[in-house]
């Protein structure tokens, strides 16, 4: 089957009902999505499929319809995302293990919503972080968004 | 290569053997350094000065900071401590993990050991504190945990800075003619008073040749450039471009995938298993069975990970009956009748409490109790492995490299000097992965592929299932007032030794060790003074793991302690921050009265809530550091919402302010999340949770604004990434007390009570 991700065409033969999520890490080697529970719980391994975040754990491969988007093909060119560069900002990764996840839901959360109030965040950000960065991820959040910082 | 390789390494030697001697930390010091491991590793045109410090003729500066990266910043701050008196600029150096190997043991994780508070600096204590640093030494343990990573590199790393400044400085005055003492250095070049320079690349050949000198002089503090201060962390921008710098991303060419399929009954064997509906799966390569004390199970051997977990499932194993009670109920049970028992040791203690209580009248009485708990680290547990021609190579987020490099070589029968470790970054830690399983079993399984690596990565749920958890305990606390003030206090409890079950399942041929601190800190190290207090240890062993989960047995009694404290000084009409702040009488717990005190203010306590708002206060001394903290919740709705946290500690000496507050705040998170809902229980000898459904943790809606402060009147310098969990349970339910006058003896509170969590 053929897989668009950031923006080069792969072909893979992968069985129908294999998730994703290993297709991406373990078929082509790109390992920007993280496995951090393997039933949509956590939002590690979330990458934008046509622009939406989708957790993709539990997206079987032969249900993808869209161009793939992982936290590799974010920066353009050499050039950080708004996103990437209020993480830096911020210093929001503590171990990091779950941050492309959140980043992308951040990315796609913000397109929708630029302006977002503190009840918004609450609402879209529900990606897992055991490290505890939510107030940093919180700041960093309003500083991609232009609002403060 | 030859020359220099060998000139590197009688340079290196020469620094090593000055290092040993005559410094200010020279008595943890066993007489004869272990060796560098770096000049058999060094690149061509790159110098090795102390096990620290590599230097390349092009200018390149490698500092080694050989402890765990969880995310807890150490690699950031042990690079400064070099960085500092190397005299270079935290932009010009990059940091490595390095190997395993001796030379970089940790000597503060066993100075803390012996029975003693860490406020008790008599001879004893001090004589306890450096002879656990000696065995340190002789176990070799390259170990991160109990918050001491900076404690151990605080002297190591900044001699060793000075050692190699002092040597390039040595060349380059050689190289001019000109005397030492005329020469300064900044930002990686040595400066001649007529303004030339000369970068350290320039001289690093030269001055690999030279002996260093015997002793160095380290800056005082007032002069730091970068201690002190906050520093960007030096791996953000691969972790926000998701640099494949974990252990689940190593990838090596012809790899294999695998996934584990462990006994679900602790130290039970296989009965049946489905090997052929295994096999039958698509991708899945083989199945082999493993036993050894540390792990009992199947691994499935396929070519992608999915594959491998879809034989797992296949396989549907049976296993034996479990030689503990089958269920938390059984459990309970067992724990309940290890408190009726005689005590199995006590600690500390003051007056003859036994006494005291026997010829009350009006004796407070209370039972408490907390779960096993999981890590849930982020990164499921994973290891890579290649086993060829006799040698073994690891790749694995460790905390403890030495460990697996031993254990691993033991169960291979294979030489120690045969395992080479490479310590990958890690999503998480929380002392799971001090734990050597996920190493060993990779190990095992690469003896099965027949040269080739292979990658082994647990699902979510033999993660959560196969932890070395948190001990469950259970407390029977009794109390006695007069005038007002606490009189008399029993304190025993219930649980497990954690160094038992971790050398039954590290080293079984080791003796069990003596009495174990851990189930009572928290409560008899703390700084109180009683007129009569009894702290007692009722051991229960079990075949169920129990490990270090982030502040060990200071989890559990912090909150245990300081809520009984709590109901101490609601009994005696006491305000609960007075009352610890008047039994805080010794001269040597004034940081305790100063960390309440600032937290107090921050939270403005004392004032007049509205009815069903409430704070809760309580205070923890864990590996160091004081910490008080205030938690405020909102219960007018029925269920309790945590408005927010306030938090005052107090390490001694803050070497990076914003990471420190950082990780606080993740310590305030991640007892928070513990306190509030998650609990490993038991059902037909098995773990009843699974994954994030059932095992969760605080999310951005239910986490609450938290607000840190720092302080330095301590000592002696304590750690960072434990010591905020302690305190916050208690401060919690004692809040919760607080708004509805509801007592909660049992974690998690949410057994008892809703929680709003946005
Ligand atoms: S790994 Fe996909 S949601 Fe957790
Ligand atoms: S930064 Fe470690 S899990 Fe989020």
């Amino acid at each position: 089957m053929e897989l668009m991700v950031n923006g080069e065409a792969h072909s893979v033969e992968a069985p129908d009902d294999m998730p994703l999520l290993w297709v991406l890490r373990d078929m082509l080697d790109i390992k920007g999505p993280k496995f951090g529970c393997g039933v949509g719980a956590c939002g590690a391994c979330t990458v934008l499929i046509a622009g939406e975040p989708v957790r993709s754990c539990v997206m079987v491969v032969a249900d993808v319809e869209g161009a793939i988007t992982t936290i590799e093909g974010l920066p353009e060119g050499e050039r950080l995302h708004r996103v990437q560069q209020a993480w830096i900002k911020h210093e929001v990764p503590q171990c990091g293990y779950c941050q492309a996840g959140q980043i992308l839901t951040a990315v796609a959360f913000l397109e929708r919503n630029p302006e977002p109030t503190d009840a918004d965040i609450d609402a879209e950000m529900t990606n897992l972080c055991r490290c505890g960065t939510y107030p940093r991820l919180r700041a960093a959040i309003k500083t991609a968004a232009g609002m403060e910082g | 290569m030859g020359k220099i390789a060998k000139y590197t390494r009688r340079g290196f030697m020469g620094l090593g053997i000055a290092a040993a001697g005559g410094l200010a930390v020279g008595y943890y010091y066993y007489k004869k350094p272990y060796p560098n491991p770096l000049p058999d590793r060094l690149e061509p045109g790159h110098f090795s000065f102390t096990p620290y410090v590599i230097i390349g003729t092009d200018g390149a500066i490698t500092i080694i900071t050989p402890r765990a990266e969880m995310g807890q910043g150490t690699h950031t701050t042990l690079a400064a401590f070099v960085a500092e008196e190397l005299d270079v600029d935290m932009n010009q150096i990059t940091t490595d993990h390095g190997p395993a190997a001796p030379v970089y043991y940790n000597t503060a994780a066993m100075a803390e050991g012996g029975p003693h508070p860490f406020f008790e600096d008599g001879f004893v204590a001090e004589a306890l504190r450096s002879a656990m640093g000696v065995l340190g030494k002789f176990l070799a343990l390259q170990i991160t945990g109990g918050s001491t990573a900076m404690i151990d590199g605080f002297d190591k790393m900044r001699e060793a800075g000075a050692m190699a400044r002092e040597v390039l400085k040595m060349a380059a005055a050689a190289r001019w003619g000109v005397s030492l003492e005329l020469l300064t250095t900044a930002s990686g070049e040595v400066l001649h008073p007529d303004g030339t320079r000369l970068g350290y690349g320039d001289i690093a050949a030269e001055a690999a040749l030279l002996e260093a000198p015997k002793s160095v002089v380290l800056k005082d503090p007032s002069e730091w450039r970068i201690l002190g201060k906050s520093q960007t962390r030096v791996e953000l921008l691969d972790k926000v471009t998701g640099a494949p710098i974990f252990g689940i991303d190593v990838e090596l060419p012809d790899m294999l995938h695998a996934t584990v399929a462990m006994a679900p009954r602790f130290g039970t064997k296989p009965l049946s298993a489905d090997k052929a509906a295994a096999l039958a799966t698509p991708g899945v390569l083989n199945v082999v069975e493993i036993s050894t004390a540390t792990v009992t199970g199947f691994a499935v051997i396929a070519s992608n990970t999915w594959a491998a977990f879809e034989g797992a499932r296949a396989l549907a194993p049976t296993w034996g009956a479990a030689s503990y009670p089958n269920d938390s109920a059984g459990l309970t049970a067992l724990f309940e009748r290890a408190l009726e028992d005689e005590a199995s040791f006590t600690f500390g203690g003051e007056g003859d409490a036994i006494e005291a209580l026997q010829g009350a009248t009006d004796v407070i009485e209370a039972r408490y109790s907390v779960p096993y708990l999981a890590h849930t680290t982020m990164e499921p547990m994973n290891a890579t492995a290649q086993l060829q021609n006799g040698k073994l190579q690891l790749w694995v987020g460790t905390q403890a490299p030495g460990l697996a490099k031993m254990v691993a070589a033991d169960l291979l029968g294979i030489d120690a000097d045969n395992v080479e470790v490479v310590t990958t970054r890690m999503g998480g830690g929380f002392g799971r992965r001090a734990e050597v399983d996920a190493a060993v079993y990779a190990a095992l399984v690469a003896a099965e592929t027949g040269g080739r690596p292979v990658k082994v990565t647990w699902s979510r749920e033999e993660d959560i299932r196969h932890d070395a958890f948190r001990p469950m305990s259970l407390a029977h606390l009794r109390g006695t007032i007069k005038d007002g003030m606490p009189e008399a206090l029993d304190m025993k409890v219930a649980a497990p030794s954690i160094l038992k079950s971790l050398l039954a399942r590290t080293f079984p041929s080791m003796n069990s060790p003596g009495n174990e601190r851990a189930i009572l800190d928290g409560a008899f190290d703390q700084p109180y003074s009683w007129p009569h207090a009894r702290f007692a240890a009722h051991q229960v062993d079990t075949d169920i793991p129990v490990g270090f989960w982030r502040s060990v047995g200071y989890s559990g009694n912090g909150f245990i302690f300081e809520s009984f404290l709590d109901e101490l000084a609601a009994s005696g009409g006491q305000d609960p921050l007075e009352m610890r702040l008047a039994m805080m009488k010794d001269p040597r717990h004034a940081p305790a009265r100063e960390v309440l005190k600032a937290v107090a203010e921050m939270a403005s306590w004392g004032q007049s809530l509205p009815e069903g708002v409430g704070q809760g206060i309580a205070h923890v001394l864990s590996f160091g550091t004081w910490v008080a903290e205030v938690v405020q919740v909102d219960m007018r709705s029925g269920a309790v919402k945590i408005d927010k946290v306030w938090a005052a500690a107090d390490p001694g000496l803050v070497l990076d302010p914003a990471n420190f507050s950082d990780q606080i705040s993740s310590g305030i998170i991640y007892g928070l999340s513990a306190a509030i809902g998650q609990q490993i229980t038991f059902s037909d000898g098995m773990v009843e949770q699974e994954n994030f459904y059932d095992y969760d943790a605080l999310r951005m809606a239910g986490c609450p604004e938290i607000e840190v402060a720092l302080l330095e009147n301590s000592p002696r310098m304590g750690g960072a990434g434990e010591p905020g969990t302690p305190p916050v349970a208690a401060a919690l339910g004692n809040a919760i007390f607080a708004a509805s006058g509801q007592r909660l003896r049992a974690l998690p509170f949410g057994n008892a009570v809703g929680f709003d969590l946005g």
